[in-house]
């Protein structure tokens, strides 16, 4: 063997592995890291170039900015239990009640995850609009001259938008977890007379909670960054510290005001972010199925 | 199984198929009929169109088509070959680098998409590098946002790869850039082709980041969308919508049947 790993490389000089990470690197930094490091310059010194935390704490303690930061927080952790509740259900009957086509399911909701996530706010304003397939048809119904269902813009329009856009995250993880789970001990459980609620409780769930946490804190970071479904509801008094930054860069020109908002959102979710990779770091072996 | 009795199980099915109709199915099928609806103004359209496909077809909205395909096809290119580069070479470190790196190239995909439309905003409004208004700044963006996702499909497939194969052929006197090009790309292919059409799916429907730097003349298909319904022209903005879905799929279902005959072989 010896011989053969010598003539494998004759004369070659060995560069340091790392060194083929650095043009990679040097890309994200030119086209990533360098920019962002922009928006600190910009919050922190402003247009002037001074350095100053007044416009950085007028900012952060105005009320616009409060609202937005509360109904960003509202809004992804609502949605994240939505997600977590139906993406359980769902997956449980998916993985333990089979039935025919249970893999083409399965399918449909990885091509759902690909598809644009304003698609669901659009079909909302179809559905539960004020002049909505659900309103029109209750009106009909009941006789009614007002539309009675009236959620569509206010938050629990977006939160019930992003359940519908995010439950699939949560349930990949969930299918993966699940098809780790021995049948045997379910049938064991249930031949020493379980009923299903208590195999639910006492085998699957726990085998269940790390693929709950990893999706659930991907959930809470999608949603707290999600841009598309709150500008295309576009209720006017629900407004996300992305929408926010849009708002005050676009419609205002007011890059710095923008930037420190910024600064905060994405502080937000790079916590976020580490939260997700410690649960995923707990995960050891059952990594299937997580971006 | 975890429920035994008939009727029990067929009520979870039925549970399931009318949560999940309700969630998915209505969604997409009321899109689908109002990009054909002509008028609807009551519980169902008053009658089926085809105008506003023809709309979408033409002017504009074909514009925008092309802009954002041509847009997903070079952006998710560019973040192949980059993620690609990057997931070989993190394969041979030590773990802790490694890990410090992994992080580095996952980030860009937890920071939220306007932020890093206004990170490049700012960046490149000002010197040593001028792009903003040109197109080259929405490639950038689009590039940036699907890196991460590339790099993790193929990390996550170089990981499954069995050491022994490299190993063979390194023992049998291939160079390390025979190895990678006969022996190592080949086995990654499927992951290659997942990685390439999630983030041509993901740039399609990216809206944040290309909202805030489009320049005119450049307009991709999401905020042609969103400019349609934001104007009222919401069956419209539903056709654009179906054309965006369908071309996304066509992409997903072409490149993964050329995937698992990459598998086959």
């Amino acid at each position: 063997m010896a011989d053969l790993a010598v003539t494998s490389s004759p004369g070659s000089v060995r560069l340091p592995p790392g060194i083929w990470a650095v043009p990679p690197l040097l890309v994200l930094g030119a086209l990533f890291f360098y920019p962002l490091s922009l928006i600190l310059r910009q919050a922190l010194f402003g247009d002037e170039g001074a350095f100053s935390l007044a416009h950085f704490g007028e900012v952060v303690g105005s009320r616009l900015f409060l609202d937005g930061l509360y109904h960003t927080l509202v809004i992804a952790v609502s949605a994240t239990a939505g997600c977590l509740l139906l993406g359980f259900v769902l997956s449980l009957v998916i993985a333990f009640v089979p039935f025919p086509g249970a893999k083409l399911v399965g399918r449909l909701i990885d091509t759902f995850i690909a598809l644009p996530t304003f698609l669901v706010a659009l079909a909302f304003t179809f559905i539960y609009g004020s002049s909505g397939l659900l309103n029109e048809s209750l009106m009909r119904l009941l006789d009614l001259s007002l539309p009675p269902v009236d959620f569509l813009y206010s938050q629990w329009g977006v939160i019930l938008s992003e359940i519908t856009v995010y439950t699939p995250f949560v349930m990949r993880p969930l299918l993966a977890a699940f098809s780790l789970v021995e049948a045997s001990q379910i049938e064991v459980a249930s031949s020493l007379g379980a009923k299903p609620m208590r195999i639910v409780r006492q085998i699957i769930l726990p085998a269940a909670l790390p693929a709950l946490i990893a999706g659930g804190s991907l959930c809470l970071l999608l949603t707290v960054n999600e841009f598309g479904i709150v500008l295309f509801i576009g209720a006017k008094d629900v407004i996300t510290l992305p929408l926010l930054i849009y708002d005050k860069a676009i419609q205002e020109f007011d890059y710095t005001t923008a930037c420190i908002i910024a600064v905060v959102n994405v502080a937000l979710s790079l916590g976020l972010y580490s939260l997700y990779r410690v649960a995923v770091a707990h995960l050891a072996g059952s990594r299937a199925g997580l971006v | 199984m975890l429920v035994w009795s008939k009727a029990g199980r067929v009520l979870a099915w039925v549970t399931a198929a009318l949560l999940f109709a309700l969630i998915y199915g209505v969604p997409i099928g009321v899109i689908a009929l109002a990009s054909f609806s002509g008028q609807w103004n009551d519980v169902l359209p008053s009658h089926l169109t085809l105008a506003h496909y023809i709309n979408a077809m033409r002017g504009d909205s074909a514009e925008q088509t092309q802009v954002s395909i041509i847009t997903g096809f070079a952006a998710s290119a560019a973040a192949l070959i980059c993620g690609s580069w990057a997931a070989l070479a993190l394969r041979n470190l030590m773990r802790l680098p490694r890990r410090v790196l992994d992080v580095i190239f996952f980030v860009p995909s937890a920071v939220p998409s306007v932020s890093v439309g206004l990170a490049l905003l700012v960046a490149f409004s000002q010197p040593p590098v001028l792009l903003n208004g040109t197109r080259a700044i929405v490639l950038i963006a689009h590039f940036v946002l699907i890196s991460a996702f590339t790099y993790g499909n193929v990390a996550a497939g170089l990981a499954r790869l069995p050491p022994e194969y490299e190993q063979v052929a390194e023992s049998l006197g291939a160079r390390p850039f025979y190895r990678l090009r006969r022996v190592i790309l080949p086995l990654v292919a499927p992951y290659l082709i997942a990685a390439f059409s999630l983030s041509f799916a993901l740039s399609m429907g990216e809206l944040g980041a290309t909202v805030m730097i489009y320049p005119p003349g450049w307009v991709t298909l999401p905020v042609g969308i969103f400019s349609l319904s934001d104007r009222g022209a919401i069956f419209d903005a539903s056709a654009l919508t179906m054309i965006l879905a369908l071309s996304t799929l066509l992409v997903l279902v072409g490149l993964s049947r050329i995937s698992s005959r990459a598998a086959v072989r």
